[in-house]
Formats: C-alpha cells, sequence, structure tokens
C-alpha cells in the first residue's frame, strides 16, 4: 500500500484522522439505531390493537349496547356516548376555569403571591396521579350525591386536564407578542378589551391545542371515571347516573372469561387509539400557527 | 368622545401646502407642562426632577444617550409607564392645564387623545383596515361610515392610502417595515388625539421609509403636538423646530433645534451633538 500523500489538508504530524472518523460514523449510527428501536413498543402497540381489534369492526360496534355476559353481538355504543358526555362535562369545567386563570397569573397579576401560588399548585396538579383525581372526585361528588355518575366522572377528569389546560393557555398566552399589547394600550383600550380583542384571539391556536391535548388525554384515562362514573350497561339517560366509557369498558370486558368481550375490548381500544390519535394530530393540523 | 370637543381640525385628506404653525395662542405655549418631575423604576430614580413646557403643533425631539430618561419621559404623558410594575412619580405633568394624574382623569380616554407611535411597527395581526378600526372599536363605536371615513381619512394623513387602497382587507402583517409603521401612526391618529408621541420611530426602518415618515412627521404638525424620541441627530434636525437634550435622567438644556445644533449653550450637548460621547 502506497503512503498516503502530504498534501495541505494533511495533519502537521502527519497522522491520519482514521479513528476519529470511525468514531463519529459509530456514534452516528448508534444514535440512528436507539431512535429506531423507540418506535418499535409504539408501532408494535398500534399494530397489536389493529389485528386484535379490526375483526369485529363494524358500524354495530358503535351503534349497539354491549351483550350480557357469555352473549354473543352488539356493540359499545353506550361507552362512546358516555366517554364523550364525561370529556364534555370535563371541559365545560376546566376550560373557563383554567382559561380564565392562565389569564389572570399571565396578564393581570403576572408578579403576585396569588399568581405564583396557582403556576405552583398547576405544575404540582399535572404530576397528581390521575387515581387520586378519581378518589377525590369520589369523595367529593359520589360520596355527597349518594351516585355515581357521568357528573362525578367529568369532575375528576376535569381536575385532571385543569392543569394542562391551564398552563397550555399560560404558555399561549405569554407567546403573544407584548408589542400587541402596548399598542392596543396604547390607543386608550382596557386590559380587558385588550385581552378580549388582541391577546385570546392571536393566542387562541395555541390554547386550542392545549385544549384538544387535554381531550385526548381525558378520552384515554380509566382511574379516574373507574369509580366515579362506573359503568353501565344501558345507553346514557342523565348525567347523574352510573355510565359507562369505553376505558372502563376496556378494563371490565378484558378481564371477562369471555372470548366475545375480550374481542369487543380490543375493538374498543382500537377506537380509543385512533380517536386519540386524531384529535392529537387534528389538534396539530388545524390549530398549528399561521405562518405569517 | 365626539369630535365637537376636539379644539383642533382632524387632518384632511388633501394635502395643503406647507405653513410654518406660528400662529399658535400664547395660551398654548405651555401646552404640556412638565412640573418637576420625577420618575422611580422600583428604588432606582430614572428622572430627577425635570421641568419643561412644550407648545402646541410643534415636532420637538427628544435627544440623549441610552438610558438618559428620554423614553421613560416620553411614554409618562401617556402613563405608559404605569404598566410596569413597581413603577411610581413625584411632581407633575399637565395638558392643556388638567394634571395627568388627577383622579379624575381616565387613564384610557388620557391614552385616546394623546397617539403613540412605537420603535417597532405593531400594527395588530388583523387586516388593514380592522387595524384602523381598532381604536373606534374599543370606544364602542360601531357605524361602519364611520368607520370607512376614518380608515380613508387616516391612511391619506399616513401617506398610505394609495399604496394600500385595493387591499384595506388584506392583513396588516404583509406590508413593508415603512408601510406598517405609517399603518401604526394612522392608527395612532384614528381616535383623533392631539399629541403624538413616537419613540424612536423610525430605527428600525430604511433610509427611504425613514424620509417618508419624516416628511409625514413634518405634515403632521400641523395638527398635532408631536413629540419624538431619536438617536439619529440629523433626524432631530430635519424634523423637530425644538430639541430637548437629556442626560443621565436629567433635561440639559431645552431650546430651539437650530440653535441646540449649531450653538448649544452647554458643553454637555455640544459634546453629546458632535459626537464625543454617547
Amino acid at each position: 500500500m502506497k503512503p498516503k500523500p502530504l498534501h495541505f489538508f494533511s495533519s502537521p504530524k502527519g497522522e491520519t484522522s482514521f479513528f476519529r472518523l470511525l468514531r463519529n460514523r459509530f456514534l452516528t449510527g448508534l444514535c440512528i439505531a436507539l431512535s429506531l428501536l423507540t418506535l418499535v413498543p409504539l408501532i408494535s402497540i398500534v399494530i397489536l390493537v389493529i389485528r386484535n381489534g379490526l375483526p369485529l369492526l363494524s358500524m354495530n360496534l358503535f351503534s349497539q349496547l354491549p351483550p350480557a355476559p357469555g352473549l354473543e353481538g352488539g356493540g359499545f355504543g353506550n361507552a362512546i356516548m358516555g366517554t364523550l358526555v364525561m370529556v364534555g362535562i370535563s371541559l365545560l369545567l376546566a376550560v373557563p376555569l383554567g382559561v380564565f386563570s392562565a389569564v389572570y397569573i399571565n396578564e393581570y397579576a403576572p408578579v403576585s403571591p396569588v399568581s405564583s401560588a396557582v403556576r405552583f399548585v398547576a405544575k404540582l396538579l399535572t404530576g397528581i396521579p390521575s387515581i387520586i383525581c378519581g378518589v377525590f372526585a369520589f369523595a367529593a361528588v359520589v360520596m355527597t350525591s349518594h351516585h355515581f355518575s357521568a357528573i362525578a366522572g367529568g369532575v375528576a377528569l376535569a381536575i385532571l386536564i385543569l392543569p394542562i389546560i391551564l398552563l397550555t393557555t399560560e404558555q399561549a398566552l405569554m407567546g403573544v407578542s407584548s408589542a400587541y399589547r402596548e399598542a392596543s394600550f396604547g390607543v386608550g383600550a382596557t386590559a380587558f378589551q385588550t385581552i378580549w380583542r388582541i391577546v385570546l384571539p392571536d393566542a387562541m391556536p395555541a390554547i386550542m391545542t392545549g385544549v384538544m391535548l387535554a381531550v385526548s388525554r381525558a378520552a384515554g384515562e380509566t382511574a379516574p371515571v373507574l369509580f366515579t362514573a362506573l359503568f353501565s350497561q344501558n345507553w346514557i339517560t342523565s348525567v347523574l347516573e352510573p355510565t359507562a366509557s369505553l376505558s372502563v369498558l376496556i378494563y371490565n370486558f378484558a378481564s371477562l372469561p369471555y372470548a366475545y368481550h375480550i374481542k369487543l375490548a380490543w375493538s374498543a381500544s382500537l377506537v380509543l387509539v385512533t380517536v386519540v390519535t386524531m384529535t392529537n394530530i387534528l389538534a396539530q393540523l388545524i390549530f398549528s400557527p399561521k405562518h405569517r | 368622545m365626539s369630535t365637537e370637543e376636539h379644539p383642533i381640525q382632524i387632518p384632511n385628506s388633501t394635502a395643503r401646502p406647507l405653513e410654518l404653525t406660528d400662529d399658535f395662542s400664547p395660551g398654548e405655549t405651555n401646552f404640556i407642562k412638565v412640573d418637576n418631575f420625577k420618575f422611580f423604576y422600583g428604588k432606582k430614580e430614572a428622572l430627577h426632577g425635570i421641568n419643561l413646557e412644550i407648545p402646541s403643533r410643534r415636532v420637538i425631539s427628544f435627544i440623549g444617550p441610552s438610558g438618559c430618561g428620554k423614553s421613560t419621559l416620553l411614554r409618562n404623558f401617556n402613563r405608559m409607564n404605569e404598566l410596569i410594575p413597581g413603577v411610581r412619580h413625584e411632581g407633575d405633568i399637565t395638558i392643556h392645564g388638567t394634571s395627568i394624574f388627577d383622579p379624575s382623569v381616565e387613564v384610557i380616554a388620557l391614552r385616546r387623545r394623546i397617539g403613540m407611535v412605537f420603535q417597532k411597527s405593531n400594527p395588530f395581526p388583523m387586516s388593514i383596515y380592522e387595524n384602523i378600526v381598532y381604536p373606534l372599536r374599543i370606544a364602542g363605536q360601531g357605524d361602519r361610515s364611520v368607520h370607512d371615513e376614518t380608515v380613508e381619512r387616516c391612511l391619506c394623513s399616513a401617506a398610505l392610502w394609495d399604496e394600500v387602497k385595493d387591499r384595506l382587507h388584506d392583513s396588516a402583517l404583509g406590508l413593508s417595515g415603512g408601510q406598517m409603521q405609517r399603518l401604526c401612526i394612522a392608527r395612532a391618529i384614528a381616535s383623533s388625539p392631539e399629541i403624538l408621541l413616537m419613540d424612536e420611530p423610525c430605527s428600525a426602518l430604511d433610509p427611504i421609509a425613514t424620509a417618508k415618515v419624516e416628511e409625514l412627521i413634518i405634515e403632521l404638525k400641523k395638527d398635532f403636538t408631536i413629540v419624538i424620541v431619536t438617536h439619529n441627530m440629523q433626524q432631530a434636525s430635519r424634523v423637530s423646530e425644538l430639541t430637548a437634550f437629556f442626560y443621565l435622567g436629567n433635561l440639559v438644556e431645552f431650546d430651539e433645534t437650530r440653535k441646540i445644533f449649531t450653538n448649544p449653550s452647554k458643553l454637555q450637548t455640544e459634546e453629546y451633538i458632535t459626537g464625543r460621547f454617547g
């Protein structure tokens, strides 16, 4: 083998950079391999859910009630309905509370002790296990009203998503250029007018993204609704009665010894994963910052 | 606030010949009066007892090195500084003989009478039309014909009408930097103020856009009292009749612009305008 020619780009000592280049290649390869590895659990979940959930999937699943144990046929329309109702209730409670709190702590009193307290508690709440939200709603709503109900489930979910909505809204408001606020105050707007006409509209896409994320989180949670809304074999007729939900249906049916119920649980998983994923994707598509 | 109350005529869309407003009544020589005014950011005293009398319908430049307090004083005229937490003031500022700090003065009404143009042009992320209508909407003026009339009048005054009349409902963020700043001027005069405050309005503009805005300033002084903060000495000498030089929170010298730039009476002023410091 010929010795390498010395030229302008050679290192002064004449050594090759072979090992440096090799190490560079190796580490690059390692990063690629590890990042591909993270896809394995995600993709296998999706494949598993699709493979097991797809066979039973039909329109009947969405329109029919679950079968009695041991029987076949039917679907989980009531659980979808129940999940929608409870997510709706939780949004009704958490969105106004979260958005208005965020407006207060970011717009009106960014440095007050109240704001620091709210911010701190919200951050703590994000870390609270969802089962605790369920226990709290059980104690606060179920115990006092003596009913398992969609309301109780909605309250539990609301506690769960409140910090998400509050903190994403605060981030959204912080993202609004202070030049807009100055301009608005400069022409004689009140704080309320500035927030309502300038700040909130500008922050709306980011706030909606937070709300959508909260929706997908609430729709997928089992623990908060497990012993607040309980479960029901029937269609929801009132928000004051026990209510079925997709997540609890999966939990219940998956542990039954009947093959058909287990298949139903798989299909419900597929529906749930699809809904949650679609909400997430929609949130990012529709409300992605408009190119300006 | 109805237009009848306004002692000053609203600028007309047709260009009028340039005339120096030497005919202002003597009562208006102290249109804006700053009386031993001190201003504090927390514990830091940013202005040390400023005394200043500004006549109406003139262009007044505030010059001085960064941090000298000129913007602070400017932003006190419409009490924008109050938006910063932990500030306080001593002394008084009167406009038309009324203290702007009087408890009976509504700060939102004050800001409607005193338009402000900021260093960085800040049109709202709405249409050109809505940007100008915004000051009317927040004051409860919902009449479409008033809106239309105001948009045309203000855009003409800001020398922007011909450039944007065909795209009034397009986003204001699609304008060029100079157009945006002129739109901000149009918005600032939409509520028919008497005073225009400009905080380095040209510092982010190229020379051509700057020249246009300067022309506009000279045009607008027929109808407004304009106070402009600038770092650009040439600009101060081009557009303003009076110049105030600030240094370290003090008003060093306030005189006719011509005198400040040719024969200043204070050494500090001379050193600053000749570029020896600052």
